[in-house]
């Protein structure tokens, strides 16, 4: 069958553990090696590990788990190891070194339990994401699609319309003998509150938003101190890549995580030309284009002349012969850096609210698109007399689910698995 | 013995419903070729006997046997010629759900069967008790009869009903059944054993037949005939026969109590039979016990026939003592003086795990053999006729070299009964139901024509007749085609005090009849070029008005396709495969699914066991 791989599956070191995966049908010969015995299976058991030459790598826990239901399928061991970087490297190498082990490639792990039947395609999908996390809020939302809440959801969903079907099938195929009576009063009421639970998740924040980020847009006339404000947001932030994110010559963008949060950042600084009105209103025009996609702007020109919706900011907190905004959302001095962070507790809070919770699964696009056709078919039931089109469109609910979690073997499944985790390899 | 020699291609054992499709389907296949098909019954003249209840089609049923019509089958042709009531069952809701039923005569049914297989060429009937299978390595090589003569054939085609282990009970009594002789029935029971088929048992069960003479019509409600024009197959001119009118009477509590006081008699509750029986038509007992608050059942009373007093009490199967069941009976409308001429009884027999045969109903472990109708665990004329036809064709077609007709699950209920049956299997009898069709809309009971018979023709098991039938009636679609695309003003229906926006603007007829209460009637004014009552003018229009919905189900029809391609070889290791529980690993071995799209209809397996399954079926693909 396949390698056997490893991988240092927590965080880079330096760090308090750090958590070494061996998976594949040599990770008993591996753990023995290393640790000089094989612990009973899912009990944590004290260890020396040790290199090939009997030089003291670490000492560490080690975990044992046989067989089939491992998070990968196959058999698995865990290194609790002390987590620094000379630890990690001593015993990846000690690792590398054996017969029949290699490192793991990107999201190989993931690959293997996908393919040895651990999870279904939205756990898959949420494992993916997870692999590509940066931010906590982006990592606590692929943690829970990845752990089935989703699927979870679904196959209740799946549950409530199977039953909603056999009400319907019942009356088509049994009516006329007699046992079963006609559709109940209240059926079609249960099909619109389910149509309702499906609504509540469609208008969640979407998971795109968390990997693009909440896009932020700075705007104002020049010299309003945007730039300013946008290094002072952006400086102390860890950058991170956003997959829109890109500079063009009209704006620049920054993605940052700001309280673990994925922000976009994006200056309109290079809209700056002589100071006279038709440029300037060229900015606003520029910034109102901007917020189209911006989730947020932020205005620092003269108060009231900003987009709609914008916050309206005081940047100039420090200057005496400036007069003040009479109603600012934040007032500050982009110079001095005063009340910068308190922008920026506002700017998080503002978008953990438009983000999915912590710890919410949100759907991605393919996600979102089907359990929008299994909400249109849902809301068909309520304007159709013939039970059989009825019958119909619970079918295709049914059918949407399916594909969500990968039941149906549908194109898209093909898609999903061969595509975006290259098994075919 | 009425044939000159022994040899054979194709042998069919049983002259039931599911007998006579197999011989006389083989034997179309094989016009024009030397194909020999034979037919082996205990008794010739009890071919197109109906052993149950005197009536074809129903809910699903209907379908089947339009279906097997379409394919130039028999059934259809002898339900009209018996035919002495016709409904359409489901008339109130949509089209693809409407279940054609036709009671029949018993008497002129059989005539019919028996005059077109005794006028079928090719095929040759012979009288006689088979007593066991030769078998030559593994492959089954023909037919040993009771009197000790031998037949060769390149398949045989077992279509026995319930001969293999049937016990029959009523009340206290039981008598071992089978209409074959107890030593040959055992002969080859113990054969079929020998090959270690998996095989389980089933019950059904019949209900008494009554002296019509002895009924109080004139207190109950009258079920008449249906005064249209449809008919079962689709070459039948026009009705026969006059009709007769059914009644509708109800049980009682008082035969409640009669039943409740006596159920420690019946063996059902007496743990003598303890397999399963059909949930879809459960005995007299069965309601009672199960439905415990209900104070009444329907029972239709049937006349068996034009010229016999014999009527079928249908809903009221039992088992129960002679004495219990007149005793029930007499509690009921109209029943108070009725005299039974037969009491009712069940039928405890063994099948054959259908899941040991491949989607040509024929065994994996026993190439040549095939097996059709009861055996496999089905209920039902209508059920045995389809997969007698099945295996005869596919029989023939592979003595032939040829390809019988492709059936798949979006073109007929058929194929929807043969891949419930080897994938799933049965835990009670099989009854065919319009939900166990997922393309119903576009499996019409009104369009197998459309459906099969081209397909049919093409694989070679359609006779001239039925040919120039659809000649004939295929060079009408274009011209009303062009009449359903013609333009109409959303203004002139308004005017004409259709329920439709005046703004609707300008759109074919076919869109127009997709709108609620607008129909071929509604749309008359402007068809006036074509006959509003042609059968296959009506169906033209159920597929407008059904367009969108066959739309969508097209996509997902390209998906199906697309797994389909995915194939997973009969020797697939299963247990392989990380991933699948012990039981999905039994379950999949026990079917052996050909394809990926296959083994997700078999019930139970997860969605993340399919991906495991398709990673593990393509990597072989790839390796191979």
């Amino acid at each position: 069958m396949s390698d056997t791989i490893f991988a240092l599956s927590s965080g880079a070191p330096p760090a308090a553990i750090a958590v070494i995966r061996i998976s594949g049908a040599k990770a008993s010969a591996a753990l023995s090696a290393l640790a000089g015995q094989l612990p009973t299976p899912r009990r944590p058991v004290l260890a020396k590990l040790r290199g090939s030459d009997g030089a003291l790598l670490d000492e560490a826990l080690v975990l044992w788990f046989e067989g089939k239901k491992t998070a990968t399928g196959e058999d698995l061991a865990e290194l609790h190891c002390h987590g620094g970087r000379a630890v990690v490297a001593a015993v990846e190498n000690a690792l590398e070194a054996m017969d029949g082990l290699r490192r793991a490639e990107p999201g190989e792990f993931t690959r293997r339990a996908f393919a040895n039947g651990r999870m279904d395609l939205a756990e898959a999908e949420g494992l993916a994401d997870l692999l590509s996390a940066e931010t906590e809020l982006q990592r606590s939302s692929a943690v829970a699609m990845a752990g089935g809440v989703f699927s979870a959801q679904v196959v209740d969903w799946r549950g409530q319309v199977l039953r909603l079907s056999a009400e319907v099938e019942a009356a088509l195929d049994f009516s006329d003998e007699d046992d079963v009576s006609a559709m109940r009063d209240g059926f079609s009421s249960d099909v619109s509150a389910l149509a309702g639970d499906l609504g509540i998740w469609l208008e969640r924040p979407r998971a795109e938003r968390l990997g693009e980020g909440y896009r932020v847009v700075l705007a104002g006339p020049p010299n309003a101190g945007k730039s300013t404000l946008f290094n002072a947001l952006v400086e102390s932030e860890a950058a991170i890549t956003s997959p829109t994110a890109g500079t063009t010559r009209d704006v620049i963008e920054r993605s940052v995580a700001m309280g673990g949060v994925p922000f976009t950042l994006v200056d309109t600084a290079g809209l700056r030309g002589d100071a006279d009105d038709a440029v300037e209103a060229e900015g606003v025009e520029r910034a109102q284009q901007q917020l189209t996609r911006a989730d947020l702007v932020l205005w620092l020109g003269d108060e009231g002349l900003g987009p709609d919706g914008a916050w309206e900011i005081e940047s100039r907190a420090d200057d005496p012969a400036h007069t003040p905004k009479s109603n600012p959302r934040a007032v500050l001095s982009a110079k001095t850096g005063e009340g910068v962070d308190s922008l920026k507790s506002a700017l998080i809070t503002e978008a953990r609210g438009a983000m999915p919770k912590p710890g919410e699964a949100a759907l991605n696009a393919r996600q979102h698109g089907l359990v929008s056709e299994a909400r249109a078919a849902l809301d068909g039931p309520s304007s159709l007399s013939d039970p059989l089109l009825i019958a119909e469109e619970l079918r295709n609910a049914r059918l949407a689910f399916d594909r969500l979690i990968g039941r149906a073997t549908t194109e898209d499944m093909l898609d999903a698995l061969f595509g975006r985790f290259c098994i075919g390899k | 013995m009425t044939t000159q020699s022994n040899q054979f291609d194709v042998l069919v054992v049983g002259g039931g419903h599911a007998g006579v499709e197999a011989a006389c389907g083989a034997a179309r296949m094989g016009a024009g070729t030397n194909l020999r098909v034979g037919l082996v019954s205990f008794d010739l003249e009890a071919v197109g006997a109906m052993s149950c209840n005197p009536a074809i089609g129903g809910l699903g049923k209907g379908h089947l046997v339009c279906e097997v019509d379409a394919l130039d089958g028999v059934i259809g042709r002898a339900a009209d010629a018996g035919a002495i009531h016709y409904r359409m069952l489901n008339r109130s809701k949509g089209s693809a759900v409407w279940g054609p039923r036709v009671q029949a005569d018993r008497v002129l049914f059989k005539a019919e069967v028996q005059r077109i297989v005794r006028g079928q060429a090719g095929l040759t009937l012979i009288e006689g008790e088979a007593a066991a299978l030769t078998v030559t390595g593994e492959r089954v090589s023909g037919l040993e009869l009771a009197d000790g003569t031998v037949l060769t054939a390149q398949s045989v085609i077992l279509c026995t009903g319930t001969f293999l282990g049937g016990i029959l009970y009523r009340g206290e009594e039981k008598f071992t059944g089978g209409r074959i002789g107890e030593n040959a029935a055992h002969r080859l029971a113990e054969q079929l054993r020998g090959a270690e088929l998996p095989m389980a048992r089933l019950k059904t069960g019949t209900p008494p037949r009554l002296d019509g003479r002895t009924i109080d019509w004139a207190a109950l409600e009258e079920q008449p005939s249906d005064d249209e024009a449809w008919t079962m197959s689709a070459l039948t001119q026009s009705r026969a026969n006059p009709s007769v009118f059914c009644a509708i009477t109800r049980t009682t509590e008082k035969a409640h109590d009669a039943i409740r006081a006596n159920l420690h008699r019946s063996p059902l509750f007496t743990g003598a039979i303890d397999a399963a029986g059909p949930r879809y038509c459960p005995s007299i007992e069965d309601k009672i016990h199960r439905f415990g608050d209900r104070d009444g059942h329907q029972v239709f009373l049937e006349p068996e026939g034009l010229n016999t007093h014999y009527i079928y009490p249908n809903g009221i199967s039992t088992s129960l003592p002679v004495d219990t069941q007149l005793e029930m009976l007499r509690a009921m409308p109209g029943l108070a003086n009725v005299t039974m001429e037969v009491p009712g009884y069940a039928v405890e027999y063994d099948h054959i795990d259908p899941r040991a045969l491949t989607a040509d109903l024929q065994l994996r472990s026993m190439p040549g053999l095939y097996c059709a109708g009861q055996i496999n665990g089905t209920t039902g004329y209508e059920e045995a006729a389809a997969q007698g036809l099945v295996a005869g064709l596919n029989a023939a077609a592979e003595c032939l070299g040829k390809e019988a007709p492709k059936l798949d699950r979006a073109n007929s209920y058929i194929a929807v009964m043969v891949d419930d049956l080897t994938l799933q299997g049965v835990s009670e009898p099989y009854r065919m139901l319009t939900s166990r069709a997922e393309y119903r809309l576009r499996l019409r009971a009104n369009n197998a024509s459309s459906r099969l018979t081209a397909l049919g023709v093409e694989a070679g098991c359609v006779g001239e007749e039925r040919k120039a039938w659809l000649d004939t009636r295929e060079e009408k679609r274009d011209q009303f085609a062009e009449t359903l695309n013609k333009r109409i003003l959303s203004r002139e229906l308004d005017d004409a005090g259709l329920p439709v926006r005046r703004d609707g603007g300008l759109k074919p007829i076919a869109e127009w009849l997709r709108h609620e209460g607008v129909g071929l009637a509604e749309m008359s004014p402007w068809m006036e070029d074509i006959p509003l009552d042609d059968p296959l003018l009506v169906e033209m229009a159920e597929d407008a008005a059904y367009a969108p919905y066959l739309a969508r189900q097209e996509a997902e029809l390209r998906d199906l396709r697309a797994s389909e391609e995915l194939a997973i070889p009969g020797d697939f290791p299963f247990g392989e495969v990380p991933g699948l529980s012990n039981e999905m690993v039994e379950r999949l071995s026990a079917s052996k699914p050909p394809t990926l799209a296959a083994a997700g209809r078999v019930a139970g397996v997860t969605p993340a066991a399919l991906s495991a399954l398709l990673v593990h079926a393509r990597r072989r693909q790839e390796a191979a």
